[in-house]
């Protein structure tokens, strides 16, 4: 998983680099809801481009961090989602509350240097 | 040209309760019915039923104790038989499980969406439990054949 911030944008971007599982699902998790907690973001952008597949964990997961990230005040989106997963999120309704933003651009946007 | 008719083929798989395999099973399974020559589509959809059977034995059937579960599959003719099954603790009320987003452990952030997408993804769906003595999942899903090329089997019609 590769973790970017943009203070100037204040967005969280979260690239996930695995199939979220159940098993995976846990450890982002975790490791997100660190993140959003440290950086309060006004935006949350999860990265699908490398991911190749999902099950429902991964619904679970989404909706969490969103209920989450709404609650700060901010909002979720999501990026180059593949149409295998798609048909999940579409399947689960989830794409009525978290969008799919293809227009966005990751170098279009100035990230923090880390450490 | 793949021989359909010939693709008679079965296997088995027992492994242990633990989250990592949830992969494991998916690929195996994907591996297997890749034979059937599936899409990608077809091949992900599997994927994802496999993958949502396995997880609810680990933690719904064991709830994440260690136990055995095990995954049998079928080809026959151009259909993949799947059966998911376990010696956990069985559900109590199997129709009420099925319903979309319905979950019994809610604090895990489950979707409550496994069945549905098992459902919707293959073409049949079965879900066989008892309390106490484990459950068992059985799915089936044909795979399309793909349209041959006409021109090559055309009979050739001389005037």
């Amino acid at each position: 998983m590769i973790i970017k911030y943009s203070s100037r944008d204040k967005l969280l971007l979260v690239k996930i680099t695995e199939e979220i599982d159940h098993h995976v699902a846990e450890k982002i998790r975790r490791k997100v809801d660190n993140e959003i907690t440290r950086f309060m973001p006004r935006k949350v952008m999860f990265d699908f481009s490398r991911v190749t597949f999902m099950d429902s964990a991964g619904i679970g997961m989404i909706i969490g961090r969103y209920k989450m990230v709404k609650m700060l005040g901010g909002t979720v989106e999501m990026t180059n989602v593949k149409q295998s997963i798609r048909k999940v999120f579409e399947m689960c309704g989830v794409l009525k509350i978290i969008p799919i933003q293809d227009n966005y651009i990751e170098s279009l946007y100035e990230w923090d240097k880390v450490g | 040209m793949r021989d359909l008719k010939k693709a008679e083929n079965e296997m088995k798989l027992e492994f242990s309760s633990k989250s990592n395999n949830e992969a494991f099973a998916r690929i195996a399974v994907a591996a297997f019915a890749s034979q059937l020559d599936p899409t990608i589509e077809e091949l992900a959809d599997i994927k994802t039923a496999v993958s949502e059977a396995v997880t609810n034995s680990i933690i719904h059937g064991y709830e994440d104790k260690e136990g055995k579960v095990k995954i049998e599959c079928k080809l026959l003719e151009n259909t993949i038989y799947i059966e998911v099954s376990d010696m956990g603790k069985g559900i109590e009320n199997v129709e009420m499980a099925r319903k979309p987003l319905y979950t019994s452990k809610p604090n895990l952030e489950r979707s409550g969406m496994g069945f549905t997408i098992m459902e919707s993804f293959m073409d049949e769906m079965h879900v066989e439990s008892i309390m106490g003595l484990g459950t068992k999942v059985t799915m089936k899903k044909k795979i399309k054949v793909e349209e041959t090329n006409i021109e090559e089997n055309e009979p050739i019609v001389t005037a």
